[in-house]
């Protein structure tokens, strides 16, 4: 049956792709503790992933913040529990939106300019030239970049949280006059450190998912420009694919963990 | 020998691109690689610094035979050969000194001043001292093959690969990068493999060519001998 190839082919392909990007991901670790340590470049990486984002994650956070504010103070005067507006917007924000939010957006940003940036390298022989010199492309390269989004990640989840909070705050000043420090109470003590620590710390693996996923589909690019393009198209895809899909497991096994769920 | 090929093939899918290519390269010798597109020329050139490894036959480079030996050895050997990219490939991050600095920084113990000393003498070589703070994107085609012919060969290597050294440049640059190949034969003594279409450079450059056709050596010789050949696939290619 044509259909039943089709969908074997299909199989086959993911399959082939799935086992690529994990023998893509054991040699990162496998070389990430070797030398040379690339610093300079890696210190490169952390500001284009990380400064260079700050103004996108800043906006986000406050549009997220003041929406969901707005969203949520209707249905709660409904049942007369507007008062646990803060709680709810801090647990809402903090454990789950912040965080996958953020590591989306970044996917967007960091996922489709690593890969497009590798890839370019790849067909103009960069990569190769760089292979042929004894640089050893792929710690200058990848190392770096993964490396980078694995720290810049979760800070920049912090800093989303922290601005979110603040649109939601600021909206709710503008529409009940809420007092700052009522709110700012109900927000830390409706929080755990746990849920800072686990949902900000998911997002370790929510940015070595970008890295790993970006820099493979940009460093094993083969032909001409278009396929950069698609390259960059996919990586945006497939890690955020892959976010949503790790978000559910890493929230799984918290709720397995005593004390974290 | 310096370089040897032994009945290397390689395919690419169904598609035979080197069909058991045999060929001896001494130290010092300069050599030009002919022959029409597709035949295999830099298929064969990356073989050299195993960016591709053959599906069978060896490789030797200095005496060693590539095949099997580690990363750290393969590196050893890589760093005794510069490689001309058909593009260039320079770093378009990089401004055209750190192009050459990456390279020095890396494999070299010298000191930031020592470093630019040998930088501005690479980029007075290939006559573009004044543009090392410039980008490869800002440079003229020329320009840019003369900065990648100075990263390939700061090091000072022993064997320098070229892949299509004058391909798209102008009969001034060709000239000129054809005499900056032919300075590292005469004075440093620098063995020189170059992949080319270009008669006019494989005249002044060669002491050998050899001409690949269907994945073979077809020809070898002197640039006249082989241009003079009655063959007709080499009097296709030489009176195209």
């Amino acid at each position: 049956m044509p259909m039943d190839g089709l969908r074997s082919s299909i199989w086959a392909a993911a399959l082939i792709r799935t086992g690529a990007i994990a023998a893509f991901a054991l040699q990162f670790f496998n070389r990430a503790w070797r030398r040379p340590r690339e610093w300079p470049e890696m210190l490169r990486q952390m500001d284009e992933a990380g400064a260079k984002s700050v103004i996108l994650v800043v906006i986000t956070g406050l549009s997220i913040g003041a929406v969901l504010s707005m969203q949520s103070r209707g249905t709660l005067s409904r049942f007369g529990a507007e008062s646990v507006l803060p709680a709810m917007l801090a647990l809402s924000i903090v454990k789950e939106i912040g965080p996958v939010l953020t590591s989306l957006v970044l996917a967007g940003r960091l996922g489709a300019g690593m890969a497009a940036e590798l890839g370019s390298m790849r067909v103009t022989e960069q990569i190769d030239a760089m292979e042929v010199a004894a640089l050893k492309p792929f710690h200058y390269l990848v190392v770096t970049r993964v490396a980078a989004c694995i720290v810049m990640f979760p800070v920049l989840t912090i800093l989303c949280d922290a601005v979110a909070l603040t649109g939601g705050y600021i909206e709710s000043a503008l529409a009940t006059g809420i007092d700052y420090r009522l709110f700012t109470d109900s927000v830390i003590s409706s929080l755990r450190i746990s849920d800072i620590v686990v949902s900000t710390g998911k997002t370790t693996v929510f940015g070595f998912i970008v890295g790993i996923v970006s820099c493979h589909l940009g460093y094993t690019v083969r032909g001409g420009t278009s396929e950069v393009g698609k390259a960059a198209m996919r990586a945006v895809v497939l890690s955020s694919l892959l976010i949503l899909v790790a978000n559910v497991l890493v929230v799984r096994i918290t709720f397995l963990v005593p004390g974290l769920g | 020998m310096i370089i040897r090929l032994e009945d290397v093939h390689k395919s690419f899918g169904d598609k035979d691109i080197l069909n058991g290519i045999t060929l001896d390269i001494a130290k010092g010798q300069s050599v030009a690689i002919m022959g029409g597109s597709g035949t295999g020329k830099s298929v064969l050139l990356k073989h050299v610094v195993r960016l591709i490894k053959p599906d069978r036959g060896r490789v030797w480079v200095g005496g060693r035979c590539l095949e099997g030996i580690g990363e750290s050895e393969m590196d050893a050997i890589r760093l005794r050969i510069g490689y001309l990219f058909q593009g260039g490939a320079l770093f378009d991050s990089m401004t055209v000194e750190e192009n050459l600095d990456f390279i020095l920084r890396r494999h070299t113990v010298l000191d930031p001043a020592a470093r630019a000393a040998r930088i501005g003498q690479a980029l007075s070589w290939v006559r573009l001292h004044d543009k090392g703070r410039q980008f490869p994107s800002e440079l003229s085609g020329g320009q840019r093959k003369r900065v990648a012919l100075a990263r390939a060969t700061v090091l000072g290597p022993e064997i320098l690969l070229c892949d299509e050294p004058t391909t798209g440049l102008d009969p001034v640059s060709v000239r000129t990068v054809s005499d900056l190949i032919v300075y590292l034969r005469n004075e440093k003594g620098t063995t020189v493999v170059s992949i080319t279409h270009d008669l006019l450079c494989a005249e002044i450059i060669s002491d050998e060519v050899h001409f690949l056709h269907g994945g073979r050596v077809v020809a070898s010789g002197d640039f006249a001998t082989v241009r003079d050949s009655s063959d007709s696939i080499l009097q296709e290619f030489f009176l195209a």
